[in-house]
């Protein structure tokens, strides 16, 4: 197989899996390793078409991906904590009910 | 032609990722996670971007994992923690996850003893290429990475506080 085209594949794998957890997860912290998980496949694709074509924006492209990770992580935790004070439970669904 | 290290550790990072996927403990989740985001590593480096594979074990397997590590154990706090705590460090637990890791340094140390050159199909970028492109014509959006850090430094520390009771002093007793 071309490495380009296996380097792709395994991305897009990665990717399902991560949008398949995303889908069928109630946990939220669940949720939040989902979109890791997709993150971390884009990032990959990234690369392995930075050295298919051999220009650096692939790499740059990733550390990019890798700090907005990063931040989203952070925030994405604190909220979670909030939630779990205010809910007392770590289930996405009670979070549907925003009244005030 | 991708070698066999390409497909051993592609297989390794799925199988940890759809280990991920099926656990009900978030603890084992995020040790098939730390383990799919190691073989991901082997991934980068066998396409040519060592720097950027040193990058993923550093910040992904690092830094953020142990930031999700703590924040789950800081939500279980109490008596039964300790309990829990035995109760999930049975070796069933672990020794997989350590099995997958030992095949993956294996590959690193095989591959890094016999000098491993990427396949001839691909262009291998080297970190200066990425610095130059990174301070010349992509300053703006290194500068933007570096308020969106920021933002989520403070973003983190206003959702995180814990609001302070608001009671009368008399009304408290």
């Amino acid at each position: 197989m071309h490495p380009t085209t296996a380097g792709m594949l395994l991305a897009g794998v990665l990717f399902v899996l991560g949008l398949i957890s995303i889908l069928v997860r109630r946990d939220i912290i669940f949720m939040l390793l989902s979109v890791e998980v997709m993150l971390n496949a884009a990032a990959l694709a990234f690369v392995v078409a930075s050295a298919h074509w051999g220009t650096a924006d692939g790499q740059v492209m990733f550390i990019f991906i890798l700090a907005m990770a990063a931040a989203e992580v952070s925030v994405g935790l604190a909220l979670i904590l909030q939630l779990y004070h205010q809910l007392k439970t770590l289930d996405s669904d009670e979070a549907a009910k925003m009244n005030g | 032609m991708m070698g066999p290290a390409f497909y051993i550790a592609a297989a390794i990072a799925v199988i940890a990722t759809v280990m991920v996927i099926t656990r009900y403990n978030i603890m084992h989740a995020l040790l098939y996670l730390v383990v799919s985001l190691l073989a991901v590593a082997v991934v980068l480096y066998l396409y040519g971007a060592p720097f950027i594979a040193a990058l993923e074990v550093i910040v992904y397997a690092g830094a953020i994992m142990v930031l999700l590590i703590f924040f789950v154990m800081m939500l279980n706090l109490g008596k039964e923690s300790a309990m829990q705590e035995q109760r999930w460090l049975k070796p069933r637990i672990w020794i997989f996850p350590s099995l997958l890791c030992l095949v993956l340094l294996g590959e690193l140390v095989f591959l890094i003893s016999q000098n491993h050159q990427p396949p001839s199909e691909i262009k291998v970028v080297d970190p200066k290429a990425v610095g130059m492109a990174l301070f010349g014509p992509y300053m703006a959006a290194v500068e933007l990475t570096g308020i969106l850090l920021m933002a989520g430094i403070v973003g983190a520390y206003h959702l995180g506080r814990q609001k302070e009771k608001t009671l009368h002093r008399f009304l408290e007793n």
